[in-house]
């Protein structure tokens, strides 16, 4: 095996004006080089592994091979490499400004599917540079339900904020480091990836090679939280490089390679504006919001923010504006709840305003807005929107307010301990809570084993064997009886769900449940062959199948399974159902013969957009000589249908509460203007919650509606996302609470000097509210 | 386990912090543009720098003596992970931030990753590999993992794993603030800290009620 080494850009946005690497070639040990003249063409505005024309600073220009590490890169360091800077810019509302530069040379923005320049000449900059979001200038994307200036006029109270949500790296703990190798025409790759059968195919493409002629290697993933949904376009360079140099490639990503190239969650400059009714109805919402873009690709975070927003409060009345601007900072990807966190970050602390405002209890007002059965919510198609499969928000909300002791809780509001006040906060969070359509796959063996094949992808929280469950459910048959495959594409996987947005549990429950409910009906047309009489005749139980009320008179699962084989056709996968996906058909083909195979799609109905909901209470407190906050506290109720495994349960709505914090705590970029270069690039410059931000006086709490979602067969939700703005929003709430009735923060992270900033209101802001990267 | 003790620890081995940079630097390693540097020196002519140490050596490691050929600027994570094929200890930053690289050198928690493979000669090293009794049996720390199912991804877990191994031993009646201080040098991305915590109390439970540590 050799080691690659990358060669980084040095600037945020530039052109290679000429590059020599014969030294570096010519050095002992050095096997290879790989450019971006050796890739594939990459369509703008999508990201490639390797550039000639680099849009932020580590971005990857080319990659040396080498016996070693060390010789690798002391080789990146022998290229003569010469750059020409290019106009660059770090701040959405820059780009905007009339004369200000574009991230991209072929524009800023992207209109259809054509980079385009927008420049907001009519508005009024000054009002920018007071710290208020212009309105008026071009839009990309907009839509309207109801009529939002009538809304307002019926509202006793209207509140008009600018408001601002930070980019966020990944920070995976594992970086995306890759190894690849070819043998007999075949790519052996092992990646780091949260979905194994979604990322099969894009990586096939990036190498330019058949689906068939990929195998991927991915049992395990150490964190993603959506930076590696499908792989990423840096796994290209082990698998070209290694083809190159005819040997095995190692490409070790270190951790400032990830803080550049791993992805983050996209920025938000926004204004909203918010009407409400006496008793907290939200009546109207109109949305202005400007995403940071990064250089690459087209995440919608804004969008998917503004959908987040009408199922949260359920304005009659809303409008939403908006666009995304390229800037020349790391590129965006989905991170966990994308769109969904920037929501509750930047909203919460406005319904909570007005809560207190109206003089209204503050869960209260998260109740009386709350979704609630199959309600409606987001943008418009043809006019219509769309509706969520269920709701028990306000269920949650009235098992938390005993559970967590609601009262108790607001009753230390502002207590205050030496220079030590209690703040407490609460705050809703909806999310997307599944995925549907994908296929189940199972083979029961001659040894009576039931193998359950799934190509999700498995980052730990336990869902791709969670979900098996439910195909041993569908045939009443023992956990203990069930074997799962997983993590590679040689092991004949089928289509799956990404791991991904909360997808996983309601996919795979599904497609199992299709797949079992299958089997069932195989093992009964067999026993009925075999024993005499129809199917229906027969129960499946407990590995067996058998004549109804006569146990006995019945066959095991392995006797059954060597029955099937000898049946063949459709019992054993040699004949297949003609809608399931080419994948499922590869892989149960490829299974034929090894027993009953049984290959499903899910077909059942979805009774609309799968999503569940969290609900974070945080106690904090803070110090206000210092600025320093301290969790006292944190709890949070949910609605996710039914509980699937309590353990990972909890441990999702926890570690996303804490994710949560990071964004309301301190996690940002730092970058230097005059140059576009990153300070802060680490962990201990773009710090993500430690052990020592989490409460620690006791276990942290956590409640659930636990009703079933009416559209699922085990009646489960996903419950990945949503928990992280319900921390993000809980403990932003929380800090305004501390400091007074009359204080709020329109900008996340909280920064102590923002604290010491409200609490002494004649020190002047250290920066504009909607300034990025400082 | 913080910086003063590693360098502590450096300088009762007679390498200090500046001489561990000069020796970097005097073998001709790139360090600006490689955070990881690993050199098998297969085929590749080292200069061997004056003062430089001597490159086979033998490590104690998991209880059993290991002859390995070391560079004299080389990480412990480094000589353990791809010298030895002990890849259960992870590098995550490779710079002394996550801890997911933490190892038991003389039963203290070190960052393997900031640690000199020639520091640790003629000192006792066990790694996760290590944990298991010789008849299978786990250690309190793995029975409380496997118990309360600690750990999501669990890519800082082995590093957590070894630290709390080290809480057991020196306090098993750590509170709950304790061992968040004890474990406040490793990092988990997925967050997943109320469980963690959870696993150290139970580990130290198992301790307390004398399951073997």
């Amino acid at each position: 095996m050799v080691f690659a080494k990358l060669l980084l850009s040095p600037m945020p946005h530039a052109r290679v004006r000429r590059m020599d690497a014969s030294a570096a070639l010519a050095m002992p040990g050095v096997e290879g080089i790989l450019t971006a003249d050796d890739i594939p063409e990459t369509e703008a505005p999508n990201e490639a592994s390797l550039t000639n024309e680099p849009h932020y600073e580590g971005e990857p220009i080319l990659a040396i091979a080498a016996i070693d590490e060390e010789t690798a890169a002391a080789a990146v360091e022998a290229v003569d490499i010469e750059f020409e800077p290019l106009p660059f810019v770090l701040d959405p509302m820059e780009s905007l400004r009339p004369g200000g530069p574009n991230a991209r040379s072929q524009g800023n923005t992207m209109a259809g599917r054509d980079l385009s320049t927008i420049k907001w000449d009519s508005v009024n900059w000054n009002e920018y540079d007071r710290g208020t979001m212009p309105l008026g200038g071009e839009v990309t994307d907009e839509w309207e339900v109801g009529d939002v200036e009538a809304g307002f006029a019926e509202a006793d109270l209207v509140l008009d904020e600018t408001v601002f949500s930070a980019s966020l790296s990944h920070q995976p703990l594992e970086t995306r480091t890759s190894m690849a190798y070819w043998q007999n025409g075949k790519c052996y790759m092992h990646a780091s990836t949260q979905s194994t059968a979604r990322t099969e195919g894009g990586t096939a493409r990036a190498l330019g090679i058949d689906p068939t002629d990929l195998v991927l290697i991915a049992e395990y993933c150490g964190g993603g939280f959506g930076s590696k949904i499908a792989g990423c376009p840096q796994d290209q360079i082990s698998g070209l490089l290694s083809r190159k140099v005819g040997k095995p490639v190692m490409l070790r990503v270190t951790r400032q390679e990830e803080n550049f190239f791993g992805k983050a969650r996209p920025g938000i400059q926004a204004r909203a504006k918010f009407g409400f009714r006496s008793d907290g109805r939200v009546v109207a919402l109109d949305l202005m919001m400007v995403q940071d873009g990064g250089p690459y690709g087209r995440s919608g975070d804004y969008m998917s923010c503004a959908d987040q927003a009408s199922l949260m409060y359920q304005p009659e009345h809303m409008r939403v504006r908006g666009l995304t601007i390229y800037t020349n900072t790391p590129p965006r990807a989905a991170q966990r709840a994308p769109g969904g966190v920037q929501a509750v970050a930047m909203f919460a602390p406005i319904v909570d305003n007005a809560a207190k405002q109206l003089g209204i209890d503050r869960l209260e007002i998260i109740r009386v807005n709350a979704p609630e059965g199959q309600a409606v919510f987001g943008r418009p198609r043809q006019g219509v929107q769309g509706n969520v499969s269920s709701a028990f928000v306000k269920e949650a909300v009235d098992k938390a307010r005993d559970e967590f002791d609601w009262a108790g809780m607001q009753a230390r509001s502002k207590q205050r301990n030496g220079t030590k006040v209690t703040g407490i906060g609460v705050a809703l969070s909806s999310y997307s809570a599944g995925a549907s359509g994908v296929d189940g796959l199972l083979v029961i063996r001659p040894d009576g084993k039931v193998e359950i094949h799934n190509g999700a992808g498995n980052l730990g929280t336990e869902s791709f064997s969670d979900t098996s469950r439910a195909a041993m459910e569908a045939l009443d048959t023992p956990w203990e009886q069930a074997e799962i495959v997983w993590g590679d594409t040689s092991k004949h996987l089928p289509w799956s769900a990404v791991q991904a947005g909360s997808m996983t549990t309601h996919a795979h429950t599904r497609s199992n449940w299709a797949a079992g409910l299958q089997a069932k009906q195989f093992l009964q047309e067999i026993a009925a062959a075999q024993l005499g009489g129809s199917p229906g005749d027969f129960t499946v139980s407990n590995g067996r199948v058998y004549r109804s009320g006569s146990p006995s008179q019945g066959l095991s699962f392995g006797r059954a399974a060597e029955l099937a084989i000898r049946a063949g056709g459709k019992f054993d996968g040699h004949e297949l159902p003609e809608d399931i996906n080419e994948m499922t058909t590869r892989a149960a083909t490829g299974l034929a013969g090894r027993g009953l195979v049984s290959a499903a799609k899910d077909n059942f109905e979805t009774g609309g957009r799968n999503m569940s909901y969290a609900i974070g209470f945080a106690e904090v407190e803070v110090d206000i000589e210092t600025g320093a906050v301290q969790l006292k506290d944190y709890k949070v109720a949910s609605d996710a249908g039914t509980i699937l495994h309590p353990q990972n349960f909890g441990a999702q709505l926890h570690g996303g509460g804490i994710q949560g914090f990071g964004v309301a705590l301190g996690q940002k970029w730092v970058m230097d203007p005059q140059w576009g270069l990153h300070v802060a690039k680490r962990f201990y410059s773009n710090r993500p919650p430690t052990i020592l931000d989490v409460p620690t006086e006791r276990e942290m709490a956590w409640t659930a509606a636990d009703l079933p979602d009416p559209f699922n067969p085990v009646g489960c939700k996903g419950i990945g996302e949503a928990p992280v703005g319900a921390g993000a929003g809980a403990v932003l709430n929380a800090i305004a609470d501390a400091l007074g009735d009359d204080v709020h923060f329109n900008r996340s992270p909280i920064m102590r000097d923002m604290i010491l900033t409200k609490l002494n209101p004649e020190v002047p802001e250290a920066h504009n509210l909607l300034t990025t990267h400082v | 386990m913080g910086d003063v003790e590693h360098i502590q620890t450096a300088e009762q081995q007679g390498v200090s912090r500046r001489s561990f940079i000069k020796g970097v630097i005097a073998t001709g390693a790139s360090v600006s543009a490689s955070n990881y540097v690993l050199r098998g020196g297969h085929g590749v002519a080292l200069a061997q720098a004056p003062g430089s140490v001597e490159r086979l050596v033998t490590l104690t490691v998991n209880g059993q003596q290991r002859r390995v050929d070391v560079m004299p600027q080389e990480t412990l994570a480094t000589t353990l992970r791809y010298k030895l094929g002990l890849t259960g200890t992870k590098i995550g930053c490779d710079r002394a931030e996550c801890g997911a690289c933490t190892v038991l050198v003389d039963g203290v928690a070190h960052y393997s990753c900031s640690t000199l493979t020639h520091q640790v000669r003629g000192r006792e090293v066990m790694t996760i590999e290590g944990l298991e009794g010789a008849d299978g049996s786990l250690h309190p720390v793995q029975q409380a993992v496997v118990d309360l199912q600690g750990f999501q991804c669990a890519f800082c877990m082995s590093g957590f794993v070894m630290n709390m191994v080290e809480l057991t031993n020196e306090n098993p009646d750590a509170t709950r603030a304790e061992a968040a201080q004890h474990l406040s040098g490793n990092l988990c991305r997925c967050v997943d800290y109320n469980r963690i915590l959870n696993v150290a109390e139970k580990a130290c439970e198992l301790t307390r009620n004398g399951m073997r540590s």
